[in-house]
């Protein structure tokens, strides 16, 4: 059970038709059950290296790629999504255009039937995934009856059916409201530490993600241009200048370190931020 | 002012979307809609420029019934910002882009050029001018979707969730920005879900709930109410949260932005034994 | 007049006999109406088949839509009706002609509101139809509800930027198309683009041999509206080719060439 989970080495890519490469000399490694999350401004590159974790590109998106990528040990270029579909699973922005069936059941079955299971194998592993995600009352639903949050469960369900090693979200939270993304972000959580399922989170919304990550890359101009544990990464200043989305307990952490308080590390959740911050008053007192 | 009165709006299918919702926005307000995905917030929005008409209840525009005017007409006044920009491009030029509008408006050939570059200046997209729209990133779209309809110069401008998508400095440059009209003597009405954004931008917030306001006030009220974040299902900005928990070093309860509550944490920092 | 015409072929989820009856038994019901519509001009015949469909769209709870989708395709009926009557062939006639294209159209909208996608692109995947196939029909059909969401948004977004729909003349009001057309046309070719990330990130035809996990079978019911179609068929047939039946004539037309 050792290795990585993904390697990636002197990764560049140009889409087709492109002036400018999307990514540039991308190295990584994620270790296996680890929950990473990668950020950056906007046009990054942080969709486009989702997309190289799962194969879609090079195989479904033509362009000039340069380096390595490899998940659990197979090489992208020569493993097409279809391959690549039962060890990594890809969850998207939109949740509307990745369900396919009029039912949930239907939709969590789309991935093990596309597989070729056998039925029983199929029923058994929608059975789960409905379960994990706390869908069995809306199983015979249709995807547009269901609320946002409802339907990313749906979409995460059915990548859960085929039970992949990894699972890469691309913005999972952008068209949910906080309360769903909350929900979402611990759904996904929970992924992470019961089933030791690796996760790479794509996402703008620190604040709410920061506290289960890893670790967290940050990407500018298709460039890796920091990485460490969250706290780490927060407490530079660079980080905020560069459009990342710092949640406001860390960056008021920040601040108070600027203006002279003896800050050691910096808080990613507000309940950790006011332990910190009783601590430094009783001293005070 | 735009006045709603006793507004109630029934969906076709039999939604109740909207029930008695009460509301005045005067000139020059900010203003932000706030609530959970599906507890009316465009559907309100969608009354303010006529596109849909009140079941029960009046909706003025200017002392003007929105019943008895057409959607263009009121467009005028009332500049409605959808979400999603690639729901409204279909010229091959920014440049064209923006002059839609203007065009529908009957503005003369003249006028439009100045007011399209006028508002190429205002938000930063001369370079964009003759490139198709299509191509442009995310953010840069957002900003030529408001272009087309900041060109006429409308007096109540509605951003239908401006931040989705955006990065932290897109964010702040938003900001920035609606602030700068604001002061120019616009009305902006933001419906938003982004409680830090709503927390740093600090207009007056209207939370609805399953089609009714649950309240209205000013944004360091309601967004430290537990009460109302609770009700509303929203979350309340982190620095809210961080006040509560520290109620009793004698912090205010109403702060939600990083800056303040940076300076009265330095206070009674220097405060000593 | 435009979003109507959907309501009459969209499927709604509901639990009524015609909804779990099997598509292939429904569709050879349909197939029934279809053939009397297609081999008799007679008026009484096909306004019959008109009516006979009327406690079945009751039995699928479907019966508003039914009509509404009839009312949306009148109009094309009365164009019908027009070229005939005005070529000089009698009243009834053209009267017949007209209803034959409602029977068709109300026909096919019963199936579509009481049949899920899914089950009918499980059905033609049973007939041995290639997956890839099965499910380019199903997607289409179920993409139509978010088509007309999309359409709406659009209309509303170009509203709001002062487009009149309804004013000018002719040519004016088909230019007015293109804002909205433009923009829809754009989005769905985003939309399959997203659509197919994601069926290849689901191992989309990765296997030849596909087990799908519900299975269509054919019970009591279907089997008896199998053979009653059946019967009926050969029965009408039989009517059109032996029997000649009385028909309402009104022989009025008018002479213009």
């Amino acid at each position: 059970m050792g290795g990585l989970a993904v390697r990636v080495d002197g990764l560049s890519f140009t889409y087709a038709g492109s002036p400018f490469p999307a990514l540039r000399e991308v190295s990584l490694k994620i270790e296996r059950g680890e929950f990473i999350i990668i950020t950056g401004p906007s046009g990054c590159g942080k969709s486009t290296l989702c997309r190289c974790l799962n194969g879609l590109i090079p195989h479904f998106y033509p362009g000039k790629m340069e380096g390595n990528v490899e998940v659990f040990g197979m090489n992208t270029r020569f493993y097409t999504p279809k391959h690549l579909a039962r060890f990594v699973g890809l969850v998207f922005q939109n949740p509307e255009n990745q369900l396919f069936s009029l039912s949930v059941e239907g939709d969590v079955a789309f991935g093990p039937e596309n597989l070729g299971f056998p039925r029983e194998e199929t029923v058994k592993r929608v059975e789960e995934a409905l379960s994990l995600m706390g869908l069995k009352e809306v199983r015979d639903r249709a995807p547009y009856e269901l609320s946002g949050g409802q339907q990313q469960r749906a979409a995460i369900a059915s990548i859960l059916a085929m039970r992949p090693e990894m699972v890469v979200l691309d913005e999972p939270t952008s068209f949910l409201d906080p309360r769903s993304s909350l929900d979402i972000i611990e759904a996904i959580s929970f992924l992470n530490r019961r089933l030791g399922i690796t996760v790479v989170l794509v996402e703008h919304r620190l604040d709410i993600a920061s506290r289960f990550a890893d670790k967290i890359y940050i990407l500018d101009e298709g460039r890796i241009v920091d990485e460490g544990p969250p706290h780490q990464v927060y407490g530079r200043r660079e980080t905020l200048l560069l459009g990342v989305g710092v949640p406001r307990i860390s960056l008021l952490f920040q601040l108070l370190r600027e203006r002279g308080i003896p800050v050691k590390e910096i808080p990613l959740t507000v309940k950790e931020g006011a332990e910190k911050l009783e601590a430094f008053l009783v001293d005070r007192n | 002012m735009i006045e709603i009165e006793g507004l109630a709006f029934k969906y076709p299918n039999g939604v109740l979307a909207l029930d008695d919702v009460n509301l005045k926005i005067g000139e020059g307000e900010f203003l932000a809609l706030m609530g959970e995905n599906g507890a009316g917030k465009t559907t309100l929005i969608k009354h303010f420029n006529g596109l849909l008409k009140p079941t029960a209840g009046v909706v003025r525009v200017d002392g003007l019934d929105t019943r008895h005017l057409s959607v263009a007409s009121l467009s005028r006044k009332v500049g409605l910002v959808f979400q999603n920009p690639d729901h409204q491009f279909f010229c091959e030029t920014v440049r064209e882009e923006i002059s839609f509008g203007l065009l529908n408006f009957g503005y003369p050939r003249h006028m439009i050029e100045k007011r399209v570059n006028q508002v190429l200046r205002m938000l930063d997209l001369e370079r964009y001018s003759e490139s198709s729209p299509f191509a442009l990133s995310g953010g840069e779209k957002k900003r030529v979707a408001l272009a087309s309809v900041l060109a006429w110069n409308p007096k109540y401008l509605v951003l239908d969730e401006p931040t989705i998508g955006q990065d932290a400095l897109q964010k702040e440059r938003l900001r920035n920005f609606i602030i700068q009209l604001i002061t120019q003597g616009k009305c902006v009405v933001v419906v938003s879900h982004d409680v830090e954004f709503v927390a740093e931008c600090k207009p007056r917030v209207v939370v609805l709930s399953k089609g009714r306001i649950i309240a209205d006030g000013p944004a360091h009220k309601i967004l430290s109410s537990e009460e109302v974040v609770g009700r509303g299902s929203l979350i309340m900005p982190q620095i809210a949260e961080l006040m509560k928990l520290l109620k009793k070093h004698g912090f205010p309860a109403e702060v939600i932005d990083v800056y303040t509550a940076c300076m009265e944490i330095q206070k009674r920092m220097s405060r000593g034994p | 007049m435009s979003m109507s015409m959907f309501e009459g072929f969209k499927f709604t989820r509901l639990n009524t006999p015609m909804h779990r009856m099997d598509p292939r038994a429904k569709f050879l019901m349909i197939i029934v109406f279809f053939t009397a519509a297609v081999i008799f001009s007679n008026i009484i015949v096909l306004l019959s088949a008109l009516a006979v469909q009327i406690p079945l769209t009751l039995l699928g709870k479907a019966a508003h839509r039914w009509a509404s989708s009839i009312r949306s395709a009148s109009i094309l009926a009365s164009l019908i009706f027009l070229m005939n009557f005005i070529t000089g062939s009698p009243l009834t006639f053209s009267i017949a002609m007209a209803v034959r294209f409602l029977v068709l159209v109300s026909s096919f909208s019963l199936f579509f509101m009481t049949t899920s996608p899914d089950d009918l692109g499980l059905a033609l995947e049973r007939l041995g139809i290639p997956y890839t196939i099965c499910f380019t029909f199903t997607m289409a059909v179920r993409l139509v509800p978010t088509m007309a969401v999309d359409a709406q948004r659009v209309i509303d977004a170009q509203k709001s930027r002062g487009l009149e729909l309804e004013k000018g003349n002719i040519l004016k009001r088909v230019r007015n198309y293109i804002p909205i057309l433009i923009p829809l046309i754009v989005n769905a070719v985003r939309r399959s683009v997203e659509m197919a990330e994601a069926l290849e990130s689901r191992g989309f035809t990765s296997t030849k041999r596909r087990e799908p996990m519900k299975v269509l079978t054919l019970n009591r019911i279907d089997y008896l509206a199998i053979v009653f179609s059946l019967a009926s068929m050969i029965f009408l047939i039989y009517i059109r080719l032996y029997v000649s039946i009385p028909t309402f004539d009104i022989p009025y037309r008018i002479k213009l060439f």
